[in-house]
C-alpha cells in the first residue's frame, strides 16, 4: 500500500487521499482509517470521500503535524472494515427533464440515448461516501465509458433525487441545490434519504449497494 | 416566549454549529457571524454557544412575553420601543417591549439577537441550528415567519442592570482581509495564477449567501483541468471551478465537493466571511498554523475578558 498524500484544509482539518485507483479494496481501507481516526484526541469528526478521508480537529486540543504522523502511520498498519452491504433497488426515469444532460452524456460516449441507459442500470453501484448533502452519497460502479466531466458552472437543480455524473463518479441528490454534475435521470418513487429524526439519519451507509431499473426513457 | 412580528425573508434560529455528523453528510450550519452571536451570550451570561436569532434581512421585529435581558451584536441598528441601542450591547427588556432592526447596516450584513438563557428549540443532531438547505433544525427547519413564537431557556445569569451593558469590538484589524492556508491543489496552479489569487482583490457578487460567497476577478486557470476525487470540505474552503471565479463555501455548504481547492480562511476569521456583502472587495493572505492557532487563542481570550467583565458589571448592579 503505497503512502497518503495529506494536506491541510483550513486550520481545523486534513485531508488524507490515497494515492492510485478507485476500487473498493483502497475504500475499504479509507473507511477503516476513519473508524481508527475518530477515536483519537482532539479529532472532531472523520468523513471519507472517494478513496479520501477528511479529518476534522480542534485546532486548540490536535497538532496537524502529529495527526499527520498518526495517520501515515494507521495506513501504513492493518485496515479491516466490515461494510453494512444491504442491497437498495431504485426505479428510474431517464431523460427528457428527469435527466436533461442524459444527451450530452450519451453523445460524449458515443452511444445512443438509450445505450447509455441500459449501460448505466446494468451496474451494480456500492455506496462509497457521504454525499454533498446528507442522503445517499457518492457511488463508485459506473462504467467508465460513461465518465463525463463536470460543468464549467454548477447549475440550480430544482428537484431531489437527481442521478448524475460527476467525472469517473456517480450519485444520486438528495436535495434541490446547485450541482456541477451532468443529471440522466431521476427516481422515480420519492424516497427519504435523509431524516434528522431516524437513527440512523441516512438511508444508506458506505458499503452498501443501490441497482438502478430503468422504468422510462424519456426524450 | 419571543414573538416574531414582523419579518423579511431569510432570518433563522442559529447557534455555533453542528459537529459530529460530517460522516453522514451533516454540514454545519450555525452562524455566519459566531463571534457576533458569542459575544451577544457572553453580555447575557449565557453559554457562549448558546442559539440566538440570526437577521440578515430587514426589517425584523419581535416582542418579548415576559421580563428578560437581550443583546443585539452585529451590523445592523436596534432600537427597543423606538429607541435606539449602543452597538454590541444587552439591555434589560420587560414584557411586551418590542425590538425593531429596520433598515439594512450601512457596513457589515448580519445582526443576532441573542436572549438571556438562549432561545430553546430543540436539540437536533447536536445543535439548535436551522440548516436551510435540507430543511430542518432550528424552528421547523424554516425561516423565521410573523407569528412564529420562539421558547426561551432558563436564564441562569445574574441579570442585566438597568441601563445595559456593552462591549468593545475585538481589534479586528482589515475587516475584509482573509488569512489563509493553502490547500491541496494550490501548487498544481500555474504560478503567476496563484500570485493574481494572493495579491489582487476579489469582489463578493450578488450570488452570495449562507451557502457560499461567489467571487469575481480575474480568472484563475489551471494549465489542464483537473479531475479529482470528491471529497469532505469545510466552512471557508476557496473552490476554483473551470470558469476560474473562485467560490467560498460557507455554513450552509455542501458537506463534499470535488472542485479544486486552492486555499481554506482559518476558522477564526470565518466571522469575517459572515459581514462580507455583494460589491465588496476581499483579500487573501497566506498564514501558517501557529497563527491560525494564535487567531483562535485571540477570540477565545477576548470572549472569556468580555463575559467576565459583564458577569462583574450585572453582579456591581444587582448589589
Amino acid at each position: 500500500m503505497s503512502g497518503l498524500r495529506i494536506s491541510a484544509m483550513g486550520s481545523g482539518a486534513l485531508l488524507a487521499s490515497a494515492p492510485g485507483a478507485l476500487d473498493i479494496p483502497t475504500q475499504r481501507r479509507i473507511w477503516a482509517l476513519a473508524q481508527a481516526a475518530r477515536g483519537w484526541p482532539g479529532v472532531r469528526e472523520a468523513a471519507p470521500g472517494m478513496t479520501n478521508l477528511l479529518v476534522t480537529f480542534d485546532a486548540l486540543l490536535a497538532d496537524p503535524e502529529a495527526l499527520t504522523a498518526r495517520l501515515h502511520e494507521a495506513w501504513a498498519g492493518d485496515l479491516e472494515s466490515a461494510g453494512t452491504g444491504k442491497v437498495l433497488e431504485l426505479p428510474v426515469i431517464y431523460g427528457g427533464e428527469k435527466g436533461p444532460d442524459l444527451g450530452l452524456v450519451a453523445q460524449r460516449a458515443g452511444f445512443s440515448e438509450e445505450e447509455a441507459v441500459r449501460l448505466h442500470a446494468a451496474s451494480e453501484y456500492v455506496v462509497f461516501a457521504p454525499g454533498s448533502s446528507p442522503g445517499f452519497g457518492y457511488l463508485f460502479g459506473l462504467d467508465e465509458r460513461l465518465h463525463t466531466p463536470r460543468k464549467n458552472e454548477p447549475v440550480i437543480r430544482k428537484t431531489a433525487g437527481m442521478i448524475s455524473i460527476g467525472g469517473m463518479q456517480c450519485s444520486i441528490g438528495a436535495v434541490a441545490g446547485p450541482s456541477g454534475w451532468n443529471a440522466i435521470g431521476t427516481l422515480a418513487k420519492p424516497v427519504t434519504p435523509f431524516d434528522p429524526f431516524r437513527e440512523p439519519p441516512v438511508l444508506v451507509l458506505p458499503g452498501d449497494r443501490i441497482r438502478f431499473t430503468i422504468v422510462a426513457i424519456l426524450s | 416566549m419571543i414573538e416574531i412580528l414582523e419579518t423579511a425573508p431569510l432570518n433563522t434560529v442559529q447557534d455555533t454549529g453542528r459537529f459530529g455528523f460530517r460522516h453522514f453528510g451533516v454540514g454545519t450550519a450555525g452562524a455566519m457571524d459566531d463571534l457576533a452571536l458569542s459575544l451577544g451570550n457572553a453580555l447575557l451570561g449565557n453559554p457562549l454557544d448558546a442559539a440566538g436569532i440570526e437577521v440578515q434581512m430587514h426589517p425584523f421585529h419581535l416582542r418579548v412575553t415576559v421580563d428578560t435581558a437581550i443583546a443585539v451584536t452585529g451590523a445592523a441598528e436596534a432600537k427597543l420601543d423606538g429607541l435606539l441601542l449602543p452597538p454590541d450591547w444587552a439591555v434589560p427588556v420587560r414584557a411586551g417591549q418590542v425590538l425593531s432592526l429596520d433598515t439594512p447596516p450601512k457596513r457589515g450584513a448580519r445582526s443576532y439577537v441573542a436572549i438571556a438563557g438562549g432561545i430553546d428549540v430543540p436539540v437536533l443532531l447536536g445543535s439548535r441550528s436551522t440548516c436551510l438547505r435540507n430543511g430542518y433544525g432550528g424552528h421547523k427547519g424554516r425561516p423565521l415567519s410573523a407569528g412564529d413564537r420562539l421558547p426561551m431557556g432558563a436564564a441562569t445569569a445574574t441579570p442585566v442592570p438597568p441601563g445595559g451593558i456593552g462591549a468593545a469590538p475585538m481589534e479586528s484589524g482589515e475587516p475584509l482581509t482573509l488569512r489563509v492556508i493553502p490547500a491541496a491543489q494550490h501548487d498544481a496552479f500555474p504560478e503567476q495564477v496563484r500570485a493574481r489569487f494572493w495579491d489582487e482583490g476579489w469582489k463578493v457578487t450578488m450570488q452570495s449567501n449562507r451557502m457560499g460567497l461567489r467571487l469575481e476577478g480575474t480568472a484563475l486557470r489551471p494549465e489542464k483541468p483537473f479531475d479529482i476525487r470528491s471529497s469532505g470540505i469545510v466552512p471557508g474552503v476557496i473552490q476554483v471551478p473551470p470558469a476560474g471565479q473562485p467560490i467560498i463555501q460557507l455554513r450552509d455548504a455542501n458537506s463534499a465537493g470535488g472542485y479544486p481547492k486552492m486555499g481554506v480562511v482559518i476558522e477564526a476569521d470565518l466571522w469575517r466571511l459572515g459581514q462580507a456583502r455583494p460589491g465588496d472587495t476581499l483579500r487573501f493572505r497566506r498564514c501558517a498554523q501557529a497563527e491560525a492557532v494564535d487567531a483562535l487563542r485571540a477570540i477565545d481570550a477576548y470572549l472569556a475578558d468580555v463575559a467576565a467583565t459583564a458577569a462583574l458589571c450585572r453582579g456591581m448592579a444587582s448589589r
